[in-house]
């Protein structure tokens, strides 16, 4: 048998790799879309349009292109740390 | 005891204990030298990668440039924070999982080519060396300001100490040293902020300080600002004349490259497991957002402070005596120039030149309505420098400021020497050329080639004012890091189709035109009989600092589309990708382990 055809064997006993991998992407996704929204969106897209509102006095679009985004990086690592963890729970993978 | 002292003290102490950490902190083998055994935990390497990060442009001009660009600041704060949302979703886990020592270990095994090696092996070193020049150069400019100690004299005493604990330690050393410098970058910069937003706002956090009211009057510190640029014919604060196109492409350039660097990608190296990568780059952001987001409050502040205090004010000069002088302005009623702006004057930081010869100083901009010239430059570096005299904290502050942007500049100059010791020592003698080569004798090499690399980095800071691509530092690091290293690298583990024909397509697509594009737009081909371009040449109105975006689409188009026109990479290289992407099912997989077996 070849190193291929190990792994084959022992990578087909473990179904539930493949379904982890879908459900790492599937969060990645949703998590960058987050990212593009309030970075590139709300902070230089439509920027413009959100000025319109204040937050403390600061252009809402201005801060969160000087501020807002930086929270929510912050808080997406995170949710993305506390997801992925609960996913390797779910299938079982040691992390 | 006076500033100098002061500054004396704290310098001496910080360094003192840099060097008792590199003693403490020897490392054993090549393990321990590339990537800390492994053994790092998260949170304190959430806080050495901050450190790693933030350098001397971070802590000292940042906010400055902020001041001075209003709304286009914004690209430096997003493009070098969101950089880590991307390595913590899309890299950090899996080249941890991958489970070797550097970036081109990463390119040359999962491409099985020397070639693919080679190059992200010279992309790594062009990118480090152009970034480290500009830390030591940083180090040399503080020691002769502050210390009155001679420019190259100071560059030699940042070598000596990097090179003690680079030499011994290795990235054991280096890792614990960042994290004591990140306590000392991050106590300096927060403390004259928050007396500064008490003064100007009476909120003690500066992050609320900048969305707050002006302490006593009932508008916004913000609309204060926009009002005060804008009556003095500046454009206002809050926003930008620049392109969406073009701030989008710089913000992604900026973000990208920061995921692309290998300075930063290696510190993830150093946790124990995938989770730790992504946990720690959580960590890292914290800790760099503690100070990012108080940087752009410290440049609204300064902008703000710098005008209301020095703009019609009477000029007192050098030769004058201070304090008799300005008791004798304002007896005729008159204000005087601020103390801050006489001393800082002869660090030459600060200038006046009385256009109009009527004494008083004018801060103009282009659209003056009074039709009056400007008179005063101020130097990005100010807004944190002289923070703590403008909010009149006493002398221990300011030497403490000096010590934090010392802090800034050698702990990311020291991440940077890991990176170019590891890909001569490793990349280019173990992997390349001597494939035999023992731990011990490559252990030795890393040693002599950080201690070279310490060298060559001093020499390089001695000479960056005769270097001119060491001012563009932003556009080439980040530009050459995102076109070039993040398409492979994301490719690689997200594509198993992405095979090696595709990866040196792919890199040198990335490579070569953002190369000659920034430099012929900041540098100029001269040499060759080539004028230097001009803003109205730029490609779709992108400047060179977001070409790296550009070319980076270009460079992924061109490795799909050649990785598809050739042949499927070999079977286990497509076993091993499904492997990083699973944590804890990485086993050893012929051609992509051959050379070096995976980390447990």
């Amino acid at each position: 048998m070849t190193d291929h055809d190990d792994y084959v064997a022992e990578s087909s006993r473990h179904p539930e790799w493949k379904a982890y991998w879908k459900a790492t992407v599937t969060l990645t996704l949703t998590l960058l879309v987050i990212w593009f929204a309030v970075s590139f969106g709300a902070g230089i897209l439509f920027r413009d349009a959100l000025d319109a509102l204040s937050i403390g006095g600061a252009p809402l679009g201005f801060w969160f292109a000087q501020q807002g985004s930086i929270y929510t990086f912050m808080v997406l690592i995170f949710v993305y740390c506390f997801r992925m963890n609960a996913l390797e729970r779910k299938y079982g993978i040691k992390g | 005891m006076d500033e100098q002292m002061w500054t004396y003290l704290w310098v001496g102490l910080t360094f003192a204990t840099y060097i008792g950490i590199a003693i403490w902190a020897r490392a054993g083998s090549t393990n321990d030298f590339y990537v800390a055994g492994h053994g790092v935990h998260p949170v304190v390497n959430g806080m050495a990668t901050a450190a790693d990060w933030m350098s001397a442009a971070s802590f000292l001009s940042m906010a400055g440039l902020i001041a001075i660009l209003g709304y286009g600041g914004s690209v430096y704060l997003m493009g070098w924070t969101g950089g880590y949302v991307l390595l913590a979703l899309l890299l950090a886990p899996y080249l941890r999982e991958f489970g070797k020592f550097t970036v081109p270990d990463f390119v040359g095994d999962r491409y099985y080519s020397g070639i693919a090696r080679f190059v992200a092996v010279l992309c790594a070193l062009f990118v480090s060396f152009t970034y480290i020049a500009g830390q030591m150069s940083g180090v040399g400019i503080a020691f002769s300001r502050f210390l009155g100690v001679d420019f190259n004299t100071g560059i030699f005493v940042g070598m000596f100490i990097v090179f003690i604990y680079a030499v011994l330690g290795g990235m054991k050393g280096v890792t614990y040293t960042q994290v004591a410098q990140y306590v000392v970058l991050i106590f300096a910069y927060t403390v004259p902020a928050i007396f500064i937003s008490l003064m100007l706002t009476g909120n003690p956090i500066p992050q609320l300080g900048f969305i707050s009211d002006v302490k006593g009057e009932d508008i916004s510190m913000l609309a204060k600002l926009n009002e005060t640029v804008t009556a003095l014919g500046f454009n206002e604060y809050t926003s930008t004349k620049t392109s969406v196109l073009n701030v989008a492409c710089i913000t992604a350039a900026l973000m990208f490259g920061t995921a692309g660097l290998p300075h930063v990608i290696v510190r993830f190296f150093t946790v124990p497991r995938a989770s730790d990568a992504r946990l720690s780059a959580g960590w890292a952001l914290v800790f760099i957002a503690a100070l990012y987001t108080v940087a752009p409050a410290v440049g609204a502040f300064s902008r703000l402070n710098v005008i209301d205090t020095v703009n019609d004010t009477v000029y007192i000069g050098q030769d004058e005596d201070y304090a008799a002088r300005a008791a004798e302005i304002e007896a005729q009623g008159q204000t005087p120039s601020p103390e801050w702006f006489n001393r800082w004057e002869v660090t030459k930081l600060v200038g006046f030149n009385d256009v109009n010869d009527d004494g008083i100083m004018q801060i103009r901009g282009p659209n003056a309505p009074d039709g009056l010239a400007n008179e005063v430059t101020i130097n990005n570096d100010i807004a944190v420098l002289a923070s703590p005299e403008i909010a009149q904290l006493p002398g221990w502050v300011i030497g403490l400021v000096v010590a934090g942007g010392l802090a800034a500049a050698l702990s990311t100059a020291a991440g940077l020497l890991m990176v170019i010791a590891s890909a001569i020592s490793h990349d280019l003698c173990r992997r390349t050329f001597f494939k035999g080569m023992n731990d011990v004798t490559e252990l030795r090499i890393a040693r002599v080639a950080a201690a070279g690399a310490v060298v060559a980095a001093g020499f390089m800071g001695i000479y960056s004012a005769k270097l001119a691509f060491v001012a563009q530092v932003v556009a080439f690091a980040f530009g050459l890091a995102a076109a070039s290293l993040f398409p492979v690298i994301f490719l690689g583990i997200f594509w198993k189709r992405m095979n090696r024909e595709g990866a040196i397509a792919s890199m040198v697509t990335g490579l070569v035109p953002t190369f000659a594009y920034i430099w012929h737009f900041t540098v100029g081909f001269s040499y060759f009989g080539i004028d230097k371009g001009v803003e109205a040449d730029w490609l779709f109105g992108v400047s060179p600092q977001g070409i790296g975006f550009v070319f980076m689409i270009l460079a992924s188009i061109v490795g799909i589309v050649v990785s598809l026109v050739t042949k499927a990479p070999p079977q286990d290289i497509q076993d091993l990708v499904e492997d990083i992407r699973v944590p804890g099912t990485r086993r050893a997989h012929g051609i992509a382990d051959a050379g070096m077996a995976p980390a447990e």
